[in-house]
């Protein structure tokens, strides 16, 4: 159907650190997420009001500019701050760093509202059971909240990779080599520019569709405990 | 910090935030249109209907908005013989028109499936009290299931609307001089990174909570009857 003329192996390299860079923002996106909703429901009104202005901000603004911000800006401001004081220093963010830092950071807000919402809708009287037995905090977050927090947040965290990983051909922006970049340059290098964004199209939509697959059999696992409604 | 250079450029951000605006609602408008008959097409039992519009939301839906972007954009140029033959390159050449088109094929595919669920999510019995009172299909789809479908997808436009705003960002890539297009270029002359990409950021968080802000005051004046 293609004639790849000797690119599948380079479009196949972009898949594979397409993937990387994916799954290493998502395990970010994860631990901020994890932080952001403790910090929400939180009693400490600093706590919340961070993990408030967190969200609001990240939600505020498009991707590309916070991507432009953590590569482009962050070095130049370091740098600024550094010279004030009297020290000449480079700072070079390589691509596949900024990339997960600027995606896990925006996904992270996503994901807090999304455990922010699994951990509410856990009874109280859960908790306070676990106390009633004599559990400490982190032994009833670790046994009682967690894993039930988990098959409400499945669904939602899903969709959030889902949306990561398509957010993850902006990355080739700032040159590193994915699969959006890699086809760019087969693209440029065969002038047949429609054939291999289409390909590398149908590879995202593969990557999506495996995802939904495995969402699917992950919610039915997640929930092989609970009768059906 | 250099506070003067985001003061002194100030006047062509905001002229950027323009094409920004101008851009999403122009997308806004003609996605609309393509939107609501994809998703009747995708409630329909005819498979000749439902299929391809269930193609084009999964293709929409589940690609990366800068590989459809480039694919228009870039890929138009493979078939420029044909395109010129059919009288289209001119259009195809553009980047404001393709920019555009990719936005709109991509907003169509996200409001059709909203649309969809507003309309599913229709209680049955509503339907079953109009046909019982005698309304036609196209009766009913108009008094009954319509105004009902909107109010409940309005929040979840709203949100759409907001990620095609913050999407049109994209745009700067195939060369346009959209908010993000003219901060980078801003930048490439006065070398003031983080302080103008700062800015930008700061406008469009304001575009962003003032159409949050709008969505919010039309809920409340469709959903009046039920306060």
């Amino acid at each position: 159907m293609f004639d790849l003329k000797g690119y599948g192996g380079l479009l196949l390299d972009g898949l594979w650190m397409t993937l990387a860079v994916g799954l290493s923002s998502m395990l970010l996106a994860l631990l901020l997420g994890l932080l952001g909703s403790w910090a929400k429901l939180s009693r400490n009104p600093i706590a919340v009001w961070f993990a408030d202005l967190y969200t609001t901000v990240v939600r505020g603004i498009p991707e590309l500019i916070l991507l432009l911000l953590v590569y482009f800006g962050i070095p130049t401001l370091i740098q600024d701050i550094a010279a004030r004081f009297g020290h000449d220093i480079t700072i070079n963010l390589n691509p596949f760093m900024a990339g997960t830092l600027a995606i896990g950071f925006i996904y992270g807000a996503f994901s807090t509202e999304v455990f922010r919402g699994a951990f509410m809708s856990i009874a109280p009287g859960q908790l306070e059971a676990a106390k009633a037995m004599g559990m400490g905090r982190s032994l009833s977050f670790r046994r009682i909240l967690l894993p039930q927090a988990m098959r409400f947040a499945l669904p939602g965290l899903g969709n959030v990779w889902m949306v990561l990983i398509k957010a993850t051909a902006l990355v080739s922006i700032i040159q590193l080599d994915e699969l959006m970049r890699k086809t760019k340059i087969a693209a440029n290098a065969t002038h047949e520019p429609f054939t291999f964004y289409f390909l590398a199209s149908l590879l995202y939509l593969g990557l999506t569709i495996i995802s939904m697959l495995v969402q699917s059999r992950a919610e039915c696992w997640a929930n092989r405990g609970v009768a059906e409604r | 910090m250099e506070f003067s250079v985001v003061w002194d450029n100030l006047p062509k951000l905001l002229q950027g935030a323009q094409l920004t605006l101008e851009i999403t609602l122009l997308s806004l408008m003609i996605g609309l249109v393509i939107a609501v008959p994809v998703a009747l097409m995708r409630r329909s039992k005819n498979p000749l209907l439902w299929m391809p519009a269930y193609g084009y939301i999964l293709y929409f839906r589940g690609t990366p908005l800068l590989i459809q972007l480039f694919l228009i954009y870039y890929g138009s140029g493979q078939f420029r013989p044909e395109l010129s033959d059919l009288g289209l390159w001119g259009l195809f050449r553009e980047a404001y028109f393709c920019g555009v088109l990719a936005l709109t094929l991509n907003t169509g595919a996200y409001t059709a499936e909203i649309f969809r669920g507003a309309i599913q999510a229709v209680p049955a019995g509503d339907v079953e009290a109009a046909k019982a009172c005698g309304m036609g299909r196209i009766l009913i789809f108009r008094r009954i299931i319509l105004p009902k479908a909107i109010r409940l997808a309005w929040p979840m436009y709203g949100n759409e609307v907001v990620f095609l705003m913050q999407a049109t960002s994209l745009v700067s890539v195939i060369t346009l001089l959209d908010l993000t297009g003219i901060a980078g270029r801003i930048i490439s002359k006065t070398f003031a990174v983080y302080e103008i990409y700062i800015m930008t950021a700061l406008l469009y968080l304001a575009i962003t909570y003032a159409i949050v802000f709008l969505f919010k005051r039309i809920e409340k004046r469709l959903n009046r009857h039920l306060a």
